[in-house]
């Protein structure tokens, strides 16, 4: 009984790392860019909605809400005015950017709101929990598993559905042809980034919620939320769910384990799947 | 029409001298100088000698790790095992950090380059992550929280004794000699060998395989063979100056030793400032960082965040770093690596 | 005037593509540009719709300089390119590949997505396949409907007969007069003279990135035409 629930708990996990990855999958899936400050600006969005939640009185959520368009006005204007001015065929300059920028972010916030951990407090919603018969599982991380999946989910509608998401595959495709078509590929560009910080901010609401977060935390979850991508196979977003999940299994299970285990496994259970599977488990045909 | 291919100018040629000049001051140089002196020179040494590995698999050979922690971590961990489990002399025992880093860069190599461009960096860091959760499980080497040198490894270092008595030192400062020597000897060594790699073959097809992977291969350049030169012997040298750094420190945890900050974010800062894909650049950007952290280190994270600033300015504004507005400005090139064609009697 | 050029140079680093090039076009007028490989049509191309850019006045559109426009403000003047190679999305299906043309501009004409099934029937039946999956005629259908979703003043159409059989050639040059009714002007770029010369009202010819000749289609003689081609006086 003990390994379901160890099993169930992982796949909830696998939510928030999926939610971690959805926004890192989307920026590189439109324009070949990692970005490697992506861990930082979760944990700099959680600290937004801490301001917040802290200067209003806010609930989280409600705190995210407001949270969201601010965070895709700096994502829009970090591609507006900084990426896009070195988005070409070399893959150095953005790298080093985001780069700089990661280190850049956390001492900044470490100034600003110093080492000490800090939470969202969101309530009776921590504690609570749903009895499934065989496993009880928390409200929180059933949330955060649900969430994941809407956001995929949406993601999904708006690439296949409408014209913003033709721009996004056409730009992806081939840029210079799309500005034929009257699309400038920046703002599509600029467009991309700030909606990958609005789902930034919906990760850095459960990280928030579920657990504590500092300023050092922030590479940490870059790494997870890329190997959720890599597993899954670049571009494909139900995949970065399943390879979420697969971290997250490992982890809950190394964790049985030993607890000292717990992020070592989930490192090996991507080491395992890049040895067999080295495009991952859904690749993209067309790449 | 009669021609030569040539990568010598006049610069580098005065440069060449000026170099030998120079490696011969920093031999005699702790005659005379200080201990602090001694000390910043360490540090620079080092940090250079870093740089340089780093802008040759990143700036020459475009494979942009931002995994090197892991080398000089398990560099200096495989020297401290030397000392302590084995009760090796801390000198010889940097040998074996050089070892470890080489046994890791194989897997290390064959896990990333299974990852393609920006991929390729997080992968790295993956694995110098792994790395550092491995090492810190090993109980006898202090686990999560370290351990020290034993102080009977310390006080009887080979040559300590002879540089005592040499320059009149105490232990202590003699220590430092010994491993200043040691980093000049490093961070020699490693820009004679990138140099002479550069202007060789290999280098020729290092550049090809950078600009165009597939283009390379087409015109019969082995492109992952080459790749694997460069990864590993830039692996290897990395431990070997991780082992060296912690003969120094005397006491390592795998936070410290696998600092992406400090060994992986401060080098690469260090390239990108001076000037990625040359061999001045790392020169240039190192005197830079140390000035600024001299000045500027007390401020901690300010002068962090400043430094990360810095970088995104100059890949914005000099993408060619500091060394790149020198040789646009001037045409100098002191490491000449460019081929030229010369018509003689043109 | 639709669109003049005037003196328009370019060049790819150390190399020279185009020496001062004079052209125009009026509204309604399909003008036929021939050239053999490497006179510099494509580069012409690439310097009208704004993928390249050059100085603002080299290049005017109803008299404003719009040179230094980038590609997306080019099209939204009005401006549509059928590129050389066709370029449809890989990524987008047959029909989404056809809104795209017209998702920035729609324009007042007549070109609307059934318009754009009933020039070209089999398109809609195609219409949910990816778009590269279609043969090369069909694809060049595609990249010629996707331009009219915008319904643009002045369609560039650029080697559209390259690498097909000329049957279907021939049906793709079938939908010119369509094309010309619903208004708008066209410049066709093209390596097959006879067939450029069968559509056109006139007729650039430029070598080594100059114009050699420029003429009424009506006047011109095979003797002309190959002088200018090929620059021997036969």
């Amino acid at each position: 009984m003990i390994w379901i629930d160890v099993l169930v708990q992982g796949i909830l996990l696998g939510g928030l790392y999926a939610l971690f990855a959805a926004g890192l999958s989307l920026v590189f899936g439109i324009m070949r860019l990692v970005n490697l400050a992506h861990g930082d600006l979760i944990v700099f969005a959680a600290f937004a909605i801490l301001l917040i939640t802290g200067s209003t009185g806010l609930h989280p959520f409600l705190a995210a809400l407001l949270a969201a368009p601010l965070m895709f006005a700096a994502g829009w204007a970090l591609q507006r005015f900084v990426l896009n001015r070195v988005m070409g065929k070399d893959i150095l300059p953005p790298l080093l950017i985001t780069f700089g920028l990661s280190v850049a972010l956390q001492n900044g916030m470490l100034e600003i709101f110093s080492a000490d951990s800090q939470r969202l407090a969101a309530g009776p919603l921590e504690s609570a929990s749903i009895d499934l018969g065989p496993v009880t599982v928390g409200t929180m991380p059933l949330l955060t598993f649900a969430s994941a999946v809407l956001v995929i989910f949406a993601l999904n509608r708006i690439f296949y559905t409408t014209a913003l998401g033709r721009a996004f595959r056409a730009v992806s495709d081939d840029p210079t042809t799309a500005s034929l078509m009257g699309i400038n590929p920046k703002s599509v560009f600029a467009i991309a980034t700030g909606l990958a910080m609005v789902i930034v901010t919906i990760a850095a609401l459960y990280l928030g919620m579920r657990s504590n977060f500092d300023p050092s935390i922030g590479p940490a979850r870059l790494i997870y939320a890329f190997e959720a991508v890599i597993i899954g196979g670049l571009g494909s977003l139900w995949g970065t769910l399943l390879g979420g999940a697969i971290i997250g299994v490992a982890q809950t299970i190394g964790a049985q384990l030993n607890p000292e285990w717990q992020i070592l496994a989930g490192h090996l259970a991507f080491l395992a799947v890049l040895l067999i599977r080295p495009r991952g488990l859904f690749p993209r045909a067309v790449d | 029409m009669a021609y030569t291919v040539t990568t010598r100018t006049r610069a580098s040629s005065i440069a060449g001298i000026i170099a030998l000049a120079l490696i011969a001051f920093g031999l005699v140089l702790p005659a005379f100088a200080s201990r602090s002196l001694i000390q910043d020179l360490f540090f620079i040494l080092t940090m250079l000698t870093l740089a340089q590995l780093w802008n040759l698999i990143a700036g020459f050979g475009g494979m942009v790790s931002v995994g090197q922690q892991a080398f000089v971590g398990i560099g200096a961990y495989a020297m401290f095992a030397g000392v302590i489990l084995m009760g090796w002399d801390p000198v010889p025992a940097i040998l074996l950090g050089g070892l470890a880093a080489f046994l890791l860069a194989i897997p290390m190599a064959f896990f990333a380059f299974r990852l393609t461009g920006a991929y390729f960096a997080i992968g790295t860091w993956v694995i110098a992550e792994v790395t550092r959760l491995l090492i810190a499980q090993w109980k006898t080497l202090g686990g999560g929280t370290g351990t020290s040198l034993p102080r009977e490894a310390t006080s009887d270092i080979m040559g300590v004794g002879a540089i005592a008595s040499l320059f009149d030192l105490r232990d202590a400062a003699a220590r430092d000699v010994l491993a200043y020597w040691l980093a000049l000897a490093l961070a020699v060594g490693t820009m004679a060998a990138i140099y002479a790699l550069l202007r060789s073959r290999t280098g020729l097809a290092l550049a090809a395989v950078r600009d165009n992977d597939n283009a390379a291969r087409s015109v019969g350049v082995d492109a992952a063979r080459v790749k694997w030169l460069v990864f590993l012997s830039a692996a290897t040298m990395t431990g070997l100056v991780g082992a060296l750094i912690y003969v120094q420190t005397a006491r390592i945890s795998p936070d410290a030793a696998f600092s992406v900050t400090n060994w992986t974010a401060y080098v690469i800062f260090i390239a990108v400032i001076g000037g990625i894909g040359r061999l001045e650049g790392p020169i240039i950007g190192v005197l830079v960082f140390w000035g600024l952290q001299t000045a500027f280190a007390d401020y901690g994270s300010w002068y962090l965040l400043a430094l990360g600033l810095l970088a995104i300015a100059t890949m914005l504004f000099a993408p060619r770093g500091l060394w790149g507005l020198i040789a646009d400005r001037w045409g100098i090139a002191l490491f000449p690596v460019q081929r030229r064609l010369i018509f003689e009697g043109a | 005037m639709l669109l003049s050029v005037q003196g328009l140079t370019a060049q790819y680093g150390q190399f020279k593509a185009l020496f001062g090039i004079d052209l125009h076009v009026a509204a309604g007028e399909c003008v036929a540009i021939i050239g053999a490989n490497g006179a510099g049509k494509t580069t012409l191309m690439r310097s009208i719709t704004g993928v390249l850019r050059n100085a603002p006045e080299m290049i005017r559109h109803n008299e404003d300089p719009i040179g230094a426009l980038p590609a997306d403000l080019i099209l939204q003047r009005g401006i549509a390119m059928v590129p050389e190679g066709r370029k449809l999305f890989p990524s987008l299906t047959v029909e989404e590949n056809l809104r795209i043309g017209g998702q920035v501009r729609r324009g007042t004409g007549r070109w609307s997505l059934d318009e754009i099934y009933s020039l070209f029937p089999i398109l809609k039946d195609r219409r949910h396949s990816p778009g590269t999956a279609l043969s090369g005629g069909q694809q060049q259908m595609v990249a010629i409907g996707r331009a009219l979703m915008s319904n643009p003043e002045l369609l560039l159409c650029d080697e559209i007969s390259l690498g097909l059989a000329p049957v279907v050639i021939r049906d793709i040059y079938a939908a010119l007069p369509a094309i010309r009714a619903s208004g708008a002007a066209v410049v066709i770029v093209e390596q097959d003279i006879a067939r450029a010369l069968s559509v056109a009202d006139r007729v650039y010819c430029l070598m080594e990135g100059r114009v050699t000749l420029q003429a009424p289609a009506k006047d011109l003689t095979r003797e002309a035409i190959h002088a200018a081609y090929f620059g021997a006086t036969a």
